[in-house]
C-alpha cells in the first residue's frame, strides 16, 4: 500500500459502520467534525539494546527489540478510553509517544492524528501541555520547593494575571480552597495533590487528557472521586485516555476499553461488551474476563503476560 | 490447629514521628486461614506486614509463632511478598542465584507458577514484573515459609496472571499448611481468597500520615 | 465524504475475529539488524550509531591500556638516552634525526619526553592506586560504621576538598622532602575524596535496598550479604573511578614538578622538562615545551577514554550505550 500523503483524518463512513479504525463504539462516542479527537494508527516503538539472552557478555550484539507494534487506538470527544495492560508492558511508552516525548535510543513509527490533522514529532511536542495534557501518577511530579499555585499557573501563553485568575477558577471548580495555592506539595493531602495535578493539566484548556495510572495508592472511595473528575471533563466534551493496569477500575469508569497485551491493543471495545464473554472478540479478552475474581477466576494458561522483555 | 501466627499489642511509629502508625494491634492467624486486611490507604497495612515478617521491630508488643518469639537470625518462617518484585531482586544476580539464596524450590513450583527454565539465566531487569513476581513467590516457598504475607502482590498484573498466581498459592498453602495474611484493594479478589477479613481500625495517625508525601 | 483508502498499511494487523490460538505470541522476535521498514511515518529514530557490540568497547579499552604500557616500557628503555648529553647536537629543531629536537645540552627530547611520561604514568598509577584504596576503606567505614564514623569521614572529605589540591600536594610533598615519594604520597592523600563519596553512597544505597533486607530475612549473615550484594554493587563504580583518577594524578604530578616541589631535576619528568623549557621559549625553541606538553595531554586523554570505555561496559546505567 502506498504511503499516504493526506494530512487530514481518514473519513470512514462512521455513522454507517459499527466498527471502523479497529474499534467498536460506545453509544456516547461523538465524531464532531466527522473525525476522532485522537487517532493512533500502526504505532510501533522499539529500542536498540544489547542482546540480553546472549550468555557471552562481550559477544552480545545490539538488537532492535520491538516493544509496541502495530497499535491502533482512537479517542472520541466526550469519552474515557481505558488502556488496560500489565505494569511494565509498555503502556507508558504509548503515552510518551502521543505527547511527542521519545527516548534517545527509541525507534518510533506510525501515524497519529489529533483533531483530524496528522501530526509529526514537532507538532506533537507543540500540542503537549496546551492541547494534550498529562496527569501523572503521583505528587512526586510536582516541584517540592515551589508553591503549588505557581506550579499550576506556570509559564505559558497569556499574561500572568489572566493565568492566576484561571488557576483560581480551576481551584474553585475542583473544590480546592483558595489558600491551597500558597501551600507546598508536601503539605497537601493525597486527594488535594491529585486535584492539583489535574488543575496543572487543565490550565491551558486541553482537549485531551492522558492519565497515567492516576489511582494507585488511593483507596476505592478516593479513587472513585478521582475518576469522577475525569468523567466531568469528558462530559464537557473532552477526551480522556486512561492508562491503567486495573481492569476492574477501567470497567467501572471508562466508556471504551482497549486491552493491551503483547505490545499491542488486541481489542478496543465498549465497556458494555464486557457484560459477557460472548460479546468479546479476541481470545485474550475472553481469557481476561474468565480470570476476573468475580467471574471464574480461571487461570487459563496464557503465554507470559508481556512476552519480549 | 497446626500453627499460629500471633501479634500481641503491637505499637509502631516511624522514626521522627510521634504518632504511632500501629497502636496496640493484636491479631491471631491460624495456619489454615487466609486473612485479608481491610483498611483505608495510609492506615498501616503495609507497615503491619513488615512488622509481622520481621522487617521492622515493634516499639512495644511482640510477634509470636506457635507461642514463641521470632528468631532474630536465620531464616524467617514468615515471608513477605510485596507489590514491587523488581526491588527485591538484586539487579546484579541471575535469577538462578536469586532463588538459591532461599534454597531450592521444588520442580512443581516452577511448573505451577509458569516459570520457564530459560528465565533462570536472566537478570531481574530482563524479566517483566509479572515474571519476577513468580520468582518472588517461588523464593518465599523455597524458604519453607510457614506463613506468607502478601501485600498487593498481583495489583500490577493482568487478571489472567493474577488468577494463575493466586490459584497456585492457594493450592500450595492448602497442601503444605501455610497460613496467609494478604492485602488487596479489590473486593472481588478478597471475597475469592479470604477465609476471614480483618478491618484495621483507622487510627488517629492515618490522617496525619496521609498529609505527608511519603504516606 | 468520499471513501478514501486507509492511511496506513496494515499487513500484520491481526483480524480480531480470526480466532488465533491464545498460546501464540504475537510480538515479533527481536531482529539482529536495524528495524525492518516500519509501517507509517517514522516519528523518531535513534540519533547516533552505536558500537555493534560490547567486544569493540573492550578492544578499545585494551588498545588504550597497551598503548600506555608501551609508553612506559619505551620510557624505561630510553632512560639512558634521555640523560645522555651531546654538545655537538644541541638546540636542534625537530627533524628526522631527533623527532622532538634536542635541548641546550644536546639531549634528545623524544627520549626525554618518553622517559618523562613513563615516570609520570608510574607516579600516577601508584598515587591513584593508593588513593583508591583509601577511598574504598573510608567509604566503607562511613557507610557501615555508624553515625560517628560517617561524621568523621565526611569531615575529612570536606577538609581535604576545602583546601585547593595543588596547595595541599605542595605542602605534603615539601614536608616529605619532595622527590618521588613526596609527590606520590601528596597525590595519594588528596585524590581519594570524591571516590570515597561515591563508594559511601553506593554502599548506603545497597544497604537500604529491599533485596538486602530480604536476604537478611532469608537468614543470610552480614558478611555473606556484603560479599554477595554489596561488593558487586560497588565494584564497577570503584574500577571506573580508579581509572579516571589516573589523569588527575598525572596532571597534578606534572604541575607540582613544574613548580619545583616535585620530582628532582635529574629525573626526566614532564613537569621538569616544561619548567626548564620556559627559560628557552623566549629564544624561539618552541619544541622544548610544545611537544612534551602535547604528549602529556595525549597520555591523559588516553586514560580518560579508557575510563569511558570501561564505564560503558560495566556501569549498569549506561550499559545499553
Amino acid at each position: 500500500m502506498a504511503v499516504s500523503v493526506e494530512t487530514t483524518h481518514a473519513p470512514h463512513q462512521h455513522d454507517a459502520r459499527r466498527e471502523h479504525h479497529h474499534h467498536t463504539h460506545a453509544h456516547q462516542s461523538q465524531h464532531l467534525g466527522g473525525h476522532h479527537l485522537l487517532q493512533v494508527e500502526g504505532l510501533g516503538i522499539g529500542f536498540t539494546m544489547y542482546d540480553p539472552g546472549e550468555p557471552r557478555f562481550f559477544k552480545a550484539r545490539q538488537l532492535f527489540v520491538p516493544v509496541i507494534h502495530d497499535l491502533h487506538i482512537a479517542v472520541h470527544r466526550g469519552e474515557i478510553v481505558a488502556i488496560v495492560g500489565a505494569s511494565g508492558s509498555g503502556k507508558t511508552l504509548l503515552a510518551d509517544s502521543i505527547m511527542g516525548m521519545f527516548a534517545p535510543n527509541a525507534q518510533v513509527s506510525g501515524n497519529i492524528w489529533y483533531d483530524g490533522v496528522k501530526q509529526d514529532a514537532a507538532s506533537l511536542a507543540a500540542l503537549r501541555g496546551s492541547s494534550i495534557a498529562l496527569v501523572p501518577q503521583s505528587i512526586s511530579h510536582l516541584d517540592p520547593l515551589m508553591r503549588v499555585g505557581r506550579q499550576v499557573w506556570g509559564r505559558g501563553a497569556g499574561d500572568k494575571h489572566a493565568r492566576m485568575a484561571r488557576q483560581r477558577e480551576l481551584f474553585a471548580r475542583y473544590g480546592l480552597p483558595e489558600a491551597a495555592a500558597r501551600l507546598y506539595p508536601h503539605e497537601l493531602s493525597g486527594g488535594m495533590a491529585r486535584r492539583v495535578l489535574l488543575c496543572c493539566a487543565l490550565m491551558d484548556a486541553p482537549q485531551l487528557i492522558i492519565a497515567d495510572e492516576p489511582t494507585p495508592g488511593l483507596d476505592p472511595a478516593l479513587a472513585q472521586v478521582a475518576l469522577a473528575d475525569f468523567r466531568d471533563f469528558a462530559d464537557a466534551g473532552g477526551g480522556v485516555l486512561l492508562i491503567t493496569h486495573d481492569i476492574e477500575l477501567a470497567l467501572s469508569v471508562a466508556d471504551r476499553v482497549a486491552i493491551f497485551n503483547q505490545g499491542t491493543v488486541v481489542e478496543e471495545t465498549s465497556v458494555a461488551s464486557f457484560a459477557s464473554p460472548h460479546t468479546l472478540a479476541h481470545p485474550f479478552s475472553k481469557a481476561l474476563w474468565h480470570a476476573l475474581p468475580e467471574h471464574g477466576f480461571v487461570a487459563q494458561p496464557v503465554y507470559g503476560e508481556e512476552g519480549a522483555s | 490447629m497446626t500453627g499460629c501466627l500471633e501479634a500481641r499489642d503491637l505499637v509502631f511509629a516511624y522514626p521522627g514521628s510521634n504518632v504511632p502508625v500501629i497502636d496496640g494491634l493484636s491479631l491471631a492467624v491460624g495456619a489454615e486461614e487466609r486473612v485479608a486486611l481491610h483498611a483505608p490507604s495510609g492506615s498501616g497495612k503495609t507497615t503491619l506486614g513488615r512488622l509481622l515478617a520481621g522487617y521492622l521491630a515493634p516499639l512495644a508488643g511482640e510477634v509470636l509463632l506457635d507461642g514463641a518469639v521470632l528468631p532474630r537470625r536465620g531464616m524467617c518462617p514468615i515471608q513477605l511478598i510485596g507489590q514491587h518484585p523488581e526491588l527485591v531482586c538484586d539487579p546484579r544476580m541471575r535469577m538462578r542465584d536469586v532463588l538459591k539464596e532461599a534454597g531450592t524450590p521444588d520442580e512443581e513450583v516452577f511448573d505451577g507458577l509458569g516459570i520457564r527454565r530459560e528465565w533462570l539465566a536472566r537478570y531481574a531487569h530482563e524479566l517483566s514484573g509479572g515474571e519476577l513476581q513468580r520468582f518472588c513467590i517461588a523464593r518465599a516457598l523455597a524458604a519453607r515459609a510457614r506463613f506468607l504475607i502478601a501485600d498487593e502482590i498481583t495489583t500490577m498484573l493482568d487478571a489472567v496472571s493474577q488468577a494463575q498466581l493466586w490459584r497456585f498459592i492457594l493450592d500450595k498453602a492448602a497442601a503444605d499448611g501455610i497460613g496467609i495474611v494478604f492485602v488487596s484493594h479489590s473486593p472481588a479478589l478478597v471475597s475469592r481468597v479470604a477465609t476471614r477479613v480483618v478491618a484495621l481500625r483507622a487510627s488517629a495517625s492515618a490522617s496525619a500520615l496521609f498529609l505527608s508525601p511519603r504516606a | 465524504m468520499p471513501e478514501l483508502p486507509a492511511p496506513v498499511s496494515q499487513p500484520t494487523a491481526p483480524a480480531p475475529q480470526a480466532a488465533a490460538p491464545v498460546s501464540q505470541p504475537t510480538v515479533p522476535a527481536p531482529q539482529a539488524a536495524a528495524p525492518a521498514s516500519p509501517s507509517g511515518a517514522v516519528l523518531h529514530s535513534p540519533l547516533r550509531r552505536r558500537l555493534p557490540n560490547r567486544r569493540l568497547a573492550l578492544v578499545l579499552f585494551v588498545v588504550m591500556l597497551s598503548l600506555l604500557a608501551a609508553v612506559v616500557c619505551a620510557g624505561i628503555a630510553l632512560a639512558p638516552t634521555a640523560t645522555a648529553t651531546d654538545f655537538s647536537q644541541k638546540n636542534l629543531s625537530p627533524g628526522l634525526g631527533h623527532l622532538f629536537g634536542t635541548d641546550w645540552m644536546g639531549r634528545d627530547m623524544f627520549a626525554r619526553t618518553t622517559a618523562g611520561l613513563a615516570t609520570s604514568v608510574l607516579v600516577g598509577l601508584l598515587a591513584a592506586g593508593a588513593s583508591a584504596c583509601i577511598a574504598l576503606v573510608l567509604g566503607m567505614v562511613a557507610a557501615l560504621g555508624g553515625k560517628k564514623a560517617d561524621g568523621v569521614v565526611l569531615w575529612l572529605v570536606d577538609l581535604v576538598m576545602g583546601i585547593p589540591h595543588i596547595l595541599l600536594i605542595l605542602l605534603i610533598s615539601f614536608a616529605l622532602g619532595k622527590g618521588f615519594w613526596g609527590v606520590a604520597v601528596g597525590v595519594a592523600l588528596t585524590h581519594w575524596t570524591s571516590l570515597a563519596r561515591v563508594v559511601r553512597a553506593e554502599v548506603i544505597q545497597c544497604r537500604q535496598a529491599p533485596y538486602v533486607a530480604l536476604a537478611r530475612r532469608l537468614g543470610r549473615g552480614p558478611l555473606d550479604v556484603a560479599a554477595r550484594h554489596m561488593l558487586p554493587a560497588v565494584l564497577p563504580q570503584f574500577l571506573v573511578g580508579l581509572i579516571l583518577l589516573f589523569p588527575h594524578a598525572i596532571l597534578h604530578e606534572a604541575a607540582i614538578t613544574f613548580l619545583g616541589f616535585g620530582l628532582p631535576p635529574e629525573l626526566p619528568a614532564i613537569g621538569s622538562i616544561l619548567s626548564e623549557a620556559v627559560t628557552y621559549l623566549s629564544s624561539g625553541m618552541w619544541w622544548l615545551a610544545l611537544l612534551p606538553g602535547v604528549a602529556l595531554l595525549a597520555a591523559v586523554l588516553l586514560f580518560d577514554r579508557a575510563g569511558a570505555c570501561l564505564r560503558s561496559l560495566i556501569d549498569p546505567y549506561r550499559a545499553q550505550e
